[in-house]
């Protein structure tokens, strides 16, 4: 593209190689460290919350959208209306990014991952107890936690913190650079430590963080013992986290779930809105119940890295048919 | 029932058994009476609290959710339970969610058309996780991912002294929820309940299987010699308070075998081997298999599959303990009630005589019928002792048959294993409709291969791969295993038309081309269903 606003630097949102990208600040350093400075954007600008720049004749400024770290909802205003983009967004505090800000549109365009009732998020200090209480119970095994390198395995970090783990936490090595450029955006994560080039015993009670991908294959056989959790809003539902051969499934997630989704919108008092990321029909479903004209939008590539850990893999895994009968 | 909702669900999840007791432990030593009895029972199989019809949930769902997103919820979810605890709308509520003896207590004394009120009053005050076990509960569709005998081994581990589990197996049925006695006395604060005459399960003794080199340190002597049949082990309890059929591993199995229940007309306790037994010949195990975890079983369940025991020891007779008897004791006691009590649907195990040892290698050899999986080798001055006593029973298996397979998926094991491809289905070659060779699924096996035999065998999938499903992978149709198996039988409900017992890797054949593998026909020659040559008991 010749000029990109990027809402926030997952990889289905941040795509590299756009001649002049605009985003915040936190997000323009988090795309320079993970595609490098080169391929981030032939120009970079970066535009702080509430700052107005007008490209053609529409202002543009960015609010947070308490994603992850930078992530931003955009704001379009052209002639006394407004369109806000939401990219992801959640509404739970999150110690490591700054939280969504509602604003009153005309359109609002809503992400919609985690659009079904049955997905309601518990309370993440609840999920978080749930991992610690399970470290108690096995003090000889090591409890490896699988969680997205951009937004999860801070916020995990940060939740343990606030529950009082202050013992160093163990990163696989895909996760350490991304940790870093949080903290040099000042997010303080305490003591962390490769997982990797440890003796198995010295792994009993602690707590690794890895990708998904990782904690159930070749890359956790260094483990003592592994009780594998995940961290995912779809852990909610028992098939998934069976067919992933997950222990112990954690519900914490970075996307609104549907009550948020449906507060939002009428937080935002849009009449109308559009639905993109996920599944539509039931969100435009509700939302029309109020009045709300809800339309699909079907955008290219989405739902891949934080589609928070199940694409259309697992998904199938669920269905695998037993040849014998 | 937070508690037991968070119990419910980790050993769901959890794959380790020793994971499971750790959880079970924690779950009894720190929940108050009368929960954590209930929930015991819940755990055991012994809480049946069927009250509600999945139409009530349904009809509890329409009330409070919107019809077409409750469509596309189901649809989502798959489970029903599931789905209506997921988007129950949360409701303001100071309300405690019910405790598990109040959900039992209430349902037990409420009339019908209070329940829906009832219910979803709990579910209004309960979280996500906790109304699922509520309604899994009410609707009977519990599923608890450990057995009975698991938590019988936490309960003796929370003990303040030191107990076997067997002891508790031992007055387990004289017991009843929510076991306060029980609970009392492993905890210091009571005496041992005394099951008196229930129709308690008495611990089984168990066999070591006989290695070569074993054999060649027996007495011939000293032993006597049963086959070894290819059903289910079962002990028949009947006592003046009631009749239980129970497997090997404690479950009461009674309500699958109705006719045998009908049939135990006596005060007796008895070890055997259920059967389906047709016109005096043993069929395939495949048939046993359309008779168990049977809730229910009808006239023609009972017709086209009908059921027997050869009974192969006695451990009480009219209330007196005979397991501190010799085994030739015992034998001659059993023969003796036999020939008095004329059970129907019962036979007795014949003794094989033999004189030496190379005499019963021979007998063991001639041995070709589905239903006889071996021999049987018990001393005659045995006596019967739960658990696996060294030197005293063995179990000599015969030589396994072997076929040489295509490797076709793999699929990732579990617990320990979650990291490998540890799980193989492998197929014959058969004539397809247009005359062309193709590769049909006969069997899957988990075992048999060394840990490096695993790595390797895990490295080979992974780099042989050609499509994916989830925790399956589909691989090029290139390698042969050598698969090592009991018996084949015929079988309607597989696509090959055979079912293989026991089926493990016996050797992997990186030197075999596939097209050099098996054909089904060769499987087919070595089914065996009629036992024929075998003698049947008087
Ligand atoms: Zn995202
Ligand atoms: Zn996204």
């Amino acid at each position: 593209m010749e000029r990109a606003i990027i809402t926030h630097a997952h990889s289905d949102h941040a795509r590299p190689g756009h001649s002049s990208v605009l985003a915040s600040p936190a997000t323009l350093a988090l795309m320079r460290a993970r595609l490098g400075a080169d391929r981030a954007g032939g120009s970079q600008q970066a535009l702080g919350w509430g700052e107005v720049i007008r490209v053609g004749g529409v202002e543009v400024s960015l609010a947070p959208a308490g994603h992850v770290l930078g992530s931003a909802q955009i704001v379009l205003d052209h002639a006394g209306s407004r369109v806000v983009v939401s990219g992801d967004y959640k509404r739970r505090p999150d110690p490591t990014c700054d939280g969504f800000e509602p604003i009153a549109c005309d359109v609002f365009v809503t992400e919609a991952t985690f659009a079904l009732p049955v997905f309601r998020h518990p309370d993440p200090a609840h999920e978080i107890a749930r991992l610690l209480a399970s470290v108690a119970l096995f003090p000889d095994r090591t409890h490896v936690v699988g969680c997205y390198a951009l937004g999860k395995c801070q916020r995990l970090i940060a939740l343990l913190r606030e529950a009082g783990w202050d013992a160093p936490i163990h990163l696989h090595g895909a996760l350490a650079s991304l940790c870093a450029v949080y903290e040099d955006q000042g997010v303080h994560l305490g003591p962390l430590k490769p997982a990797t080039g440890l003796a198995r015993d010295a792994l009993k009670g602690a707590i690794v963080l890895a990708p998904p991908s990782a904690v159930t294959d070749r890359w956790a056989r260094r483990l003592s013992e592994p009780v594998v959790a995940l961290a995912s809003g779809w852990m909610r539902v028992r098939q998934r986290a069976k067919s992933r051969g997950v222990e112990l499934p954690l519900v914490i997630s970075d996307h609104a779930d549907w009550d948020e989704l449906n507060e939002t919108v009428d937080e935002v008092g849009a009449p109308e809105i559009w639905v993109t990321h996920g599944r539509e029909e039931a969100l435009i479903h509700c939302v029309g119940a109020r009045g709300v004209r809800g339309r699909a939008l079907r955008l290219v590539g989405y739902g891949d890295e934080d589609d928070e850990g199940l694409g259309p893999e697992e998904a199938r895994a669920a269905d695998a048919v037993d040849v014998l009968a | 029932m937070i508690a037991f909702a968070d119990l419910l669900e980790r050993l769901v999840f959890t794959p380790g058994r020793n994971a499971k007791i750790a959880l079970l432990r924690r779950y009894f030593a720190t929940q108050p009476d009368p929960d954590r009895g209930i929930g015991l029972a819940a755990v055991t199989g012994e809480l049946s609290l069927t009250v509600a019809k999945p139409a009530l949930i349904r009809d509890l769902a329409a009330s409070r959710t919107d019809p077409a997103l409750f469509a596309w919820s189901y649809d989502y979810v798959g489970d029903l339970a599931e789905t209506v605890a997921l988007m129950w709308p949360e409701a303001e509520t100071n309300a405690p969610p019910p405790t598990l003896s109040e959900v039992v207590e209430t349902l037990e004394g409420s009339a019908k058309a209070d329940l829906p009120s009832i219910v979803s009053a709990w579910l209004d005050a309960s979280d996500a996780s906790v109304r699922l076990a509520l309604l899994k509960l009410i609707t009977g569709g519990l599923r608890v991912g450990a057995s009975a005998r698991l938590a019988k081994i936490a309960l003796a581990e929370i003990a303040s002294f030191p107990v076997d589990p067997d002891e508790i197996e031992e007055i387990w049925h004289g017991l009843a929820p929510p076991y306060l006695p029980l609970f009392a006395w492993l905890e210091g604060r009571g005496p041992k309940p005394d099951p008196l005459h229930a129709p308690v399960f008495r611990p089984p003794m168990l066999a070591h299987p006989l290695e070569a080199a074993d054999l060649a340190s027996l007495n011939a002597a000293d032993y006597r010699a049963e086959w070894k049949w290819d059903g289910i082990r079962v002990q028949l309890v009947a006592t003046a308070e009631g009749r239980r059929i129970y497997s090997r591993g404690a479950d009461d199995v009674s309500a699958a075998f109705p006719e045998i229940v009908e049939a135990m007309a006596f005060d007796a306790v008895l070890d055997g081997e259920l059967l389906v037994v047709r016109d005096g010949a043993v069929a395939p195990f495949a048939d046993l298999q359309q008779r168990l975890n049977r809730k229910v079983v009808g006239a023609k369940m009972m017709r086209d599959y009908p059921v027997a025991v050869r009974l192969y020891d006695i451990l009480f007779e009219a209330g007196a303990d005979l397991r501190p008897l010799p085994f030739d004791e015992r034998r001659r006691r059993l023969q003796a009630w036999y020939e008095r009590v004329r059970p129907r649907l019962m036979d007795l195990s014949p003794m094989i005589p033999f004189a030496t040892l190379d005499e019963l290698c021979a007998i063991r050899a001639d041995a070709r019928a589905a239903s006889i999986e071996g021999l049987m080798l018990k001393r005659g001055d045995s006596a019967y002792v739960p658990g696996r006593p060294k030197g005293q029973w063995w179990k000599w298996k015969r030589d396994p048959l072997t076929i040489d397979a295509v490797l076709m998926y793999a699929q990732r094991g579990h617990g320990k294993r979650s990291s490998y491809y540890s799980d193989y289905t492998f197929g014959l070659w058969r004539r397809d409709a247009a005359g062309a060779d193709e590769l049909v699924p006969v069997g899957k096996a988990y075992s048999g291969f060394t840990d490096q035999e695993l790595g390797w065998l895990d490295k080979w999938v992974r780099n042989h791969t050609t499509a994916r499903f989830g925790p399956v992978r589909e691989v090029e149709k290139s390698f042969v295993l050598e698969i090592a198996f009991d018996a084949a039988q015929l079988s309607g409900r597989h696509k090959s038309g055979v079912a293989l017992r026991f089926p493990r890797v016996a050797r992997l054949r990186p030197d075999k081309p596939a097209h050099e593998a098996d054909r089904l026909e060769t499987l087919m020659a070595l089914v065996e269903n009629r036992p024929s040559g075998v003698q049947q008991a008087a």
